[in-house]
């Protein structure tokens, strides 16, 4: 049985469709991403799955138990850092923690520590570069005890050097910490790079249109990204993506 | 500085046009009242003090308590938002006379009086703070599972400190206001009642006195509410606009 299930999930803002007949899953442990052009529906999709919003039909489906509606199921990191200023470092990473009950101080310390972040803990948000505040919101998302953790778009705001660090950075703790994730981008490249599966969006009203298993092996290294298959399948997502929106034109 | 300055023009005009006393007295003269008469006015100034606390602490609390109802429950916002600006509207000097044919000349209706000039700030001032909470903070709050309280407490009551305390700084200065106020209503002491007094048997000296303990008091209590304010809130970085 798949970990999280979205079972043909349609979705519209008054006449506005957004999504129709949406289908994926993943499985436990698996990093998926899903990339579609902006509008599309992508943070839709997240409001669905975090319990914000309800879907019109179908259903969201946690370890087989419909989660529709419900919230306090994922963890979660939003496109920009959003930290509390008033917090400390640390006490901004067990925010997630707090909302659910227990308090793993060591534990944040400790992954403060891991993302190079240990002179930090008890500086303010202010105090840190954009770079740094998005590992802040990352290590909250991960320390949070939800066992499905969703990104939306957590680099886009972040210059081309910054972002490029950050995904190997992400990489890395992905790789020693094994969670569930899901994440958005429209950035091909970056989901390529990141996933396990990538999961591509048609034009609205989204659904899914291709579904590609990424073959490069872990642990993942920046070479991959100048390998001549790394480009074919850059080109193939490309081209499935600008392919529909030409023929909407 | 420029107080030092304004005192220097004031007594040489005084002495120059030889003004009399009871027109307006030099500053010289006020403050050799203030100090020669001292141990008559102080336990005057202490009962004003103690009621503007004390009126001050009731307006605070009724103030936020209105405040977070209203922010809480968005029905009764509608309908008494516009009734608490109309409450605002009416001259607390109309409303001081009914309040003693009401209440007596006891503590009660002083107080409400005090809290009557206290509260509204407050409140404006934290629903203003809790409607301007960033709309990212709270969607990220709402993803992670957060409950009602815990947005409350975690997120608006926190985010909305700075902006109460704008409201507490002026419903502090107001407070000694209203005190003096109320104490006009009929009272056997206070700095309203010495003033009353200093008037009408033309101790103008005494007026002065009395104004400038008023200003003294208020300006006390607002340098008193930004010590709380810089002890509580720290986080804010230095000369930089909260947004
Ligand atoms: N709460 C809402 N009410 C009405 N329309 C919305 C709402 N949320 C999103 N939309 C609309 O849905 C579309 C998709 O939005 P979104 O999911 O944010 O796209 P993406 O994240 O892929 O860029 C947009 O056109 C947006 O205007
Ligand atoms: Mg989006």
């Amino acid at each position: 049985m798949s970990h999280l299930l979205v079972k043909d999930v349609s979705k519209s803002f008054g006449k506005n469709e957004i999504l129709k007949g949406l289908d994926f899953s993943i499985e436990k442990e698996e990093f998926v991403s899903i990339i579609g052009p902006s509008g599309s529906g992508k943070s839709t999709i997240f409001n669905l799955i975090g319990g914000i919003l309800t879907p019109d039909c179908g259903g969201i489906y946690l370890d087989g138990d419909s989660i529709n509606g419900k919230r306090g199921f994922i963890s979660y990191m939003p496109q920009t850092p959003s930290l509390f200023p008033w917090r400390t470092i640390l006490e901004n990473v067990l925010l997630g923690q707090e909302l659910q009950g227990k308090k793993e101080i060591l534990k944040a310390k400790e992954m403060l520590e891991i993302a190079g972040l240990a002179d930090y803990e008890k500086a303010y948000p202010h105090e840190l570069s954009g770079g740094m505040k998005q590992r802040v919101a990352f290590i909250r998302a991960l320390l949070s005890p939800q066992p499905v953790i969703c990104l939306d778009e957590p680099f886009s705001a972040l210059d081309e050097l910054t972002r490029f660090d950050m995904q190997k950075w992400l990489l890395s703790i992905w790789e020693s910490h094994k969670r569930t994730v899901l994440f958005i981008t429209h950035n091909i490249e970056e989901a390529l790079f990141l996933s396990d599966r990538v999961i591509v969006l048609t034009n609205k009203p989204s659904n899914v249109l291709t579904e590609i298993i990424v073959p490069f092996p872990r642990p993942r290294n920046e070479e991959i990204l100048l390998d001549e298959t790394f480009m074919e399948w850059k080109r193939k997502i490309y081209y499935s993506l600008v392919g529909k929106e030409k023929r909407e034109k | 500085m420029v107080l030092l300055l304004l005192f220097i023009v004031w007594e040489i005009i005084v002495r120059v046009l030889d003004t009399p006393d009871w027109l307006l007295p030099a500053p010289t003269k006020i403050f050799y009242e203030g100090f020669v008469g001292w141990s008559n006015f102080y336990p005057d100034l202490l009962s004003t003090i103690e009621i503007s606390l004390f009126g001050f602490a009731v307006g605070a609390v009724i103030g936020l308590a209105v405040a977070v109802s209203l922010h809480l429950v968005s029905f009764l916002r509608n309908a008494l938002y516009p009734l608490l600006i109309l409450s605002q509207n009416v001259p607390i000097i109309v409303l001081a006379p009914l309040l003693v044919i009401w209440f007596g000349f006891g503590l009660l209706p002083k107080i409400i009086v005090i809290t009557l000039v206290c509260f509204f700030p407050i409140t404006v001032a934290a629903l203003d703070g809790f409607r301007q909470t960033p709309a990212e903070l709270k969607h990220y709050m709402n993803m992670a599972g957060s409950t009602k309280t815990q947005l409350f407490w975690k997120l608006e009551w926190p985010f909305s400190l700075p902006s109460i305390f704008s409201g507490l700084k002026i419903s502090a200065t107001y407070s000694v206001m209203g005190a003096v106020i109320s104490e006009w209503l009929g009272s056997k002491q206070g700095i309203g009642v010495y003033m009353t007094l200093a008037s009408s048997s033309f101790r103008t000296d005494r007026v002065f006195v009395a104004i400038f303990a008023i200003m003294f008091l208020s300006l006390l209590f607002f340098v008193l509410i930004v010590l709380a304010e810089q002890k509580l809130i720290h986080w804010q970085p230095k000369g930089e606009d909260r947004n």
